[in-house]
C-alpha cells in the first residue's frame, strides 16, 4: 500500500513532458526554454522507464492475473487457457476445505498484530524514550528481529516448537508419549506458536515506529503538562498519545500489510498445515509447482486483493480527504 | 521517445547523465539475465562434444553417484555431460516454466503419470530409437513404466527403490517378535509392541507427503493394483465403498503410530527407529541415510506390508523409480540419444549404485554380487512383484495430490473421525481437478 502510493509518483512525473509539447509549437522562437532538449529527455527518460516499468509489473500483472481468475490454466503454452467464468469462484466458496479457514486466520492474524505486540512497542519505545541507561543496547535487541529475514524467524522458532528435540518440549518433558504437545501440527496450537513468533518481530517493529513518533513531539508540551500538575500516565494519555495520531495510522497500515502479507514465516514453519492455512499460502500451493492449476490460484488471489482494496480505499478516501481540506 | 535527436548524441564527452543513463541500463540488464537464465539450462550453443543435462540430485549422495556416472560416460564416448544441478524441490516447482523454456538435453525425472504428463504436452522428445537398443535390459514393468500414454516411450529408468516396514533385527530378537504377513498378525504386534512401551510405528507426516505412502499400501493390499490405478487416474471414486475400508483399516492401526505425527519431519520419525524407541517404520529404502552409524545399518532389516485381501496377497510393490528423459528439441539431439542409450546401460547403473547404496538398479541385468544384503532383499522384492506401483504423488495429477490429499490426509491422521465427509470432499474437488485440462 505505502508502495501503491509513492508509485503514483512518477506518473504523476510523467506528464509534464507531455503538457510541455503543445507549449513548444506556440513559442517556437524566441526566449529559450527552462529545459534543454537533453533534459526534456533525461526527463521523459527518468519519468517514462519508473513509469513502463510499474505499468508492466504492476498493473498488466495484476489485470492478468484478475483476467485469468475466470480460466483454467496449467501454465503450458497459452492456447491451453480456458475461459470458465464464475467456476473456480464458486469452487472456492463452496468446495475448498482451506479457504475460509485461511480468511479466518488473516483476520485473527491482524487482530492479535494490534492486539498484543503493538501496545506492547509503544509500551517499550515509551520507556526507551526516557534516555534509561543503556538505551541503544536494548532498541538494538529489540529491533534486530525486524532486521532479520521471516524465513530465518521461522526456522528458528521451528527448532524451539518442534515436538521431540524442541527447546520447549524438551524443558517442560512434553516429549514423551502420552505426554505430547504438537505445537507446529496441532490446529488448535499451531497457529497461535506462529502468531507468539510473528509478535516477537513486530513488537521490534513497532516500537522503532513509536520510538520515531515520540523523537517528534514537543518537549515543551511534556514541561507545560508537568507543570500543570499532571503524572506521568495522564502526560502520556492526554498529551502525548493524541500527538502520535500520524504514527497511529502509519502503525495501523503497517499490521494490515503484515496481515495480508504473511506468508514466508508459516511456510517455513509448517508449510502451511491445517490451522495455519493463510490464503497467500493457498495462491503459492496452487501456482507454484508441476501442472499448476494458474487459473484457481489467481481467483484465490483476487480475493486477496479485494480484502486489501476493502482496507485500503477508506484509507485513501480518508487521506484525500484531509490534504484537501489542507 | 521523439526526443532522440542527434544532438542529444552529438556529445562526445560522457556526462553524468549518460552515465547514470548508462548504469540504469547496465542494472536492468543486470537484473534481467539472472531471471531468465533462471529458468533455462546451462545454455551454452551446440557444442558437439557435449550434452547438456538438467539434474536435480542436489544432495551429496546422489549428486556424487550421477557425477560418477557421467565420468564413466566420459572416459567410454569423450563426450562431455554438461550438469546443471538445482535443489530438487526446486528443480521440481520450475520444472513446467523449465521445460518450456531453453531447457537441457537430458534431464532427470520420475517415472509414471508425472513422466506421461509432459509427455502428452509435448515437451518430451520420444526416444523409440533409445528403446530399440535398451529394452533387453529391462523386465517388461520396468517399460510399461517408460511408455507415455500414447505408446511410445518417452523414459529411461536408472534406480529405483521398494517402500517397505523397516525395523531393527535386534529389537524384533529382543523381543521375540515375529515379521508378521497378515493383517492379524500385524495388529496383534503392533499390541505386543506398545504393551513393551514401544512405539509400534514410527510416523512423521510434516511434509505431508509419508500418509500418501501408507494410504497407498493398505489400498492396494485391500482392492488391488487396478483399484490404485482407477483410484489415481480419477476414474473410480473417493466414496466408493472400497475406499472407505482402506480408512477404516488405517483407523484400525492409526493408534499405533506415533503421536504428533504432523509436526514432525520424516527424518526425526526415523530417529526413533534408529533409537530403538519405535518399533516399524512404513517408508522407502531411503530411509537407511538415517542410519549414519554403519552397525545401525548393518541391523536395518524390512518386509513388505502384510496381506490384507488373500485375493491380492503381497503382489503389488510400491516402487518409485528415477531416470531421464530428453527434452522437447534439444540441442545436441544425436549425443543425447547416444546419452541416454548408455544411461540404459547396467554399466551406467553399477556406476551410479557404486556411490549411492540406498537405492538398487532398475536393470535386471545390473550386477547385483556388489549389493548389500538389504539392497539383494529390495531387489528380490522388486523383481518378484507382480505390479509395480509409483506413489501416490508420481502415480496421480500432482496438483490434486499436493492440493488436495496431502491436506486431506494430514487431517485424517491427526483426526480420523469424519472420513465420510473427508472423502466426499476430496471427491468434489477431484472432479473439478480432473475436468479441467
Amino acid at each position: 500500500m505505502t508502495t501503491e502510493t509513492t508509485e503514483e509518483i512518477p506518473e504523476a512525473a510523467a506528464v509534464p513532458p507531455a503538457g510541455t509539447a503543445p507549449a513548444k509549437k506556440k513559442v517556437p522562437h524566441g526566449h529559450r526554454r527552462l529545459l534543454t532538449r537533453r533534459d526534456r529527455f533525461t526527463l521523459a527518460l527518468m519519468a517514462g522507464l519508473p513509469t513502463l516499468l510499474h505499468i508492466a509489473l504492476v498493473w498488466v500483472t495484476a489485470f492478468a492475473s484478475i483476467a485469468l481468475a475466470f480460466t483454467t490454466w496449467d501454465g503450458i503454452g497459452f492456447d491451453s487457457i480456458k475461459w470458465v467464468g464464475l467456476q473456480n469462484f464458486k469452487e472456492l466458496f463452496e468446495q475448498n476445505p482451506q479457504f475460509w479457514p485461511a480468511v479466518q486466520h488473516n483476520v485473527i492474524w491482524f487482530v492479535v498484530l494490534i492486539a498484543i505486540p503493538t501496545p506492547l512497542g509503544l509500551f517499550l519505545a515509551v520507556q526507551l524514550d526516557k534516555k534509561i541507561r543503556f538505551s541503544r543496547v536494548y532498541q538494538t535487541a529489540f529491533f534486530l528481529p525486524v532486521v532479520m529475514s521471516m524465513a530465518v524467524i521461522g526456522f528458528v522458532w521451528q527448532l524451539i516448537y518442534n515436538p521431540d528435540t524442541g527447546l520447549i518440549n524438551s524443558v517442560i518433558g512434553a516429549n514423551e508419549p502420552g505426554k505430547y504437545i504438537d505445537w507446529i501440527g496441532d490446529p488448535d496450537l499451531n497457529l497461535w506458536a506462529i502468531l507468539i513468533a510473528a509478535s516477537w518481530r513486530h513488537t521490534g517493529y513497532m516500537m522503532i515506529l513509536y520510538l520515531a513518533g515520540l523523537k517528534g513531539v514537543d518537549p515543551s508540551l511534556r514541561e507545560a503538562s508537568s507543570l500543570d500538575g499532571a503524572n506521568e500516565w495522564q502526560t502520556f494519555k492526554n498529551v502525548i498519545f493524541p500527538t502520535l495520531r500520524p504514527t497511529n495510522t502509519v502503525v495501523l497500515v503497517v499490521t494490515i500489510i503484515e496481515a495480508l502479507r504473511a506468508f514466508d514465516l508459516v511456510f517455513v514453519f509448517n508449510k502451511g498445515a491445517e490451522g495455519t492455512e493463510l490464503l497467500s499460502i493457498l495462491v503459492t500451493n496452487n501456482i507454484i509447482g508441476e501442472s499448476s492449476r494458474i487459473g484457481y490460484g489467481s481467483a484465490i488471489a483476487v480475493v486477496l486483493l479485494l480484502i486489501s482494496l476493502v482496507v485500503i480505499i477508506p484509507y485513501l478516501v480518508s487521506t484525500f480527504r484531509k490534504e484537501r481540506r489542507a | 521517445m521523439p526526443d532522440l535527436s542527434p544532438s542529444g548524441l552529438s556529445f562526445p564527452s560522457p556526462s553524468r547523465r549518460t552515465m547514470l543513463r548508462g548504469m540504469g541500463g547496465a542494472a536492468l540488464l543486470g537484473a534481467g539475465i539472472p531471471l531468465l537464465s533462471a529458468c533455462g539450462g546451462s545454455g551454452t550453443s551446440a557444442d558437439p562434444k557435449t550434452v547438456t543435462l538438467g539434474s536435480k540430485a542436489s544432495d551429496a549422495v546422489p549428486k556424487k553417484a550421477f557425477a560418477d556416472v557421467y565420468a564413466a560416460y566420459k572416459k567410454k564416448s569423450g563426450i562431455t555431460v554438461d550438469v546443471n544441478t538445482k535443489d530438487s524441490n526446486t528443480f521440481q516447482e520450475q520444472i513446467n516454466s523449465y521445460l518450456q523454456g531453453t531447457p537441457d538435453d537430458v534431464f532427470t525425472w520420475f517415472a509414471g503419470y508425472r513422466m506421461q504428463f509432459f509427455a502428452a504436452k509435448g515437451l518430451a522428445t520420444p526416444i523409440d530409437d533409445v528403446w530399440q537398443k535398451i529394452a533387453g535390459n529391462f523386465p517388461e514393468a520396468m517399460q510399461k513404466l517408460s511408455k507415455g500414454e500414447d505408446g511410445k516411450y518417452y523414459f529411461v529408468p536408472l534406480y529405483t527403490y521398494p517402500w517397505a516396514l523397516f525395523y531393527r533385527k535386534s529389537v524384533f530378537k529382543q523381543y521375540g517378535y515375529e515379521v508378521p504377513t497378515t493383517w492379524d498378525d500385524f495388529v496383534a504386534l503392533c499390541k505386543q509392541m506398545q504393551k513393551d512401551k514401544l512405539v509400534p510405528i514410527a510416523f512423521g507426516d510434516k511434509d505431508a507427503w509419508p500418509a500418501l505412502g501408507t494410504f497407498d499400501q493398505i489400498n492396494f493390499r485391500k482392492n488391488g493394483y487396478d483399484f490404485h490405478v482407477d483410484l489415481m487416474a480419477g476414474k473410480a471414486s473417493w466414496t466408493d465403498a472400497k475406499v472407505k475400508s482402506v480408512f477404516d483399516l488405517w483407523a484400525e492401526i492409526l493408534p499405533y503410530h506415533q503421536e504428533g505425527a504432523v509436526g514432525r519431519t520424516w527424518q526425526d520419525a526415523a530417529q526413533t527407529l534408529v533409537s530403538k524407541k519405535a518399533g516399524m517404520y512404513l517408508l522407502g529404502t531411503f530411509v537407511g541415510q538415517q542410519f549414519t552409524n554403519p552397525a545401525d545399518l548393518e541391523d536395518l532389516d524390512f518386509f513388505a506390508f502384510p496381506e490384507i485381501d488373500p485375493a491380492y496377497g503381497q503382489d503389488t510393490v510400491e516402487a518409485p523409480t528415477d531416470g531421464f528423459m530428453m527434452s522437447k528439441s534439444p540441442k545436441n539431439k544425436a549425443e543425447g540419444v547416444k546419452l541416454m542409450e548408455f544411461l540404459g546401460t547396467p554399466e551406467a547403473e553399477e556406476a551410479y549404485l557404486k556411490a549411492d547404496p540406498s537405492v538398487v538398479a532398475a536393470s535386471t541385468k545390473a550386477d547385483t554380487s556388489a549389493y548389500t544384503p538389504l539392497q539383494k532383499k529390495a531387489y528380490d522384492m522388486i523383481a518378484g512383484a507382480k505390479s509395480l506401483t509409483q506413489f501416490m504423488d508420481r502415480d496421480s495429477r500432482p496438483d490434486f495430490t499436493s492440493t488436495v490429499m496431502q491436506p486431506a490426509l494430514q487431517k485424517f491422521v491427526r483426526d480420523p473421525k469424519g472420513v465420510d465427509s473427508l472423502l466426499s470432499s476430496i471427491e468434489r474437488q477431484k472432479k473439478t481437478i480432473f475436468a479441467s485440462s
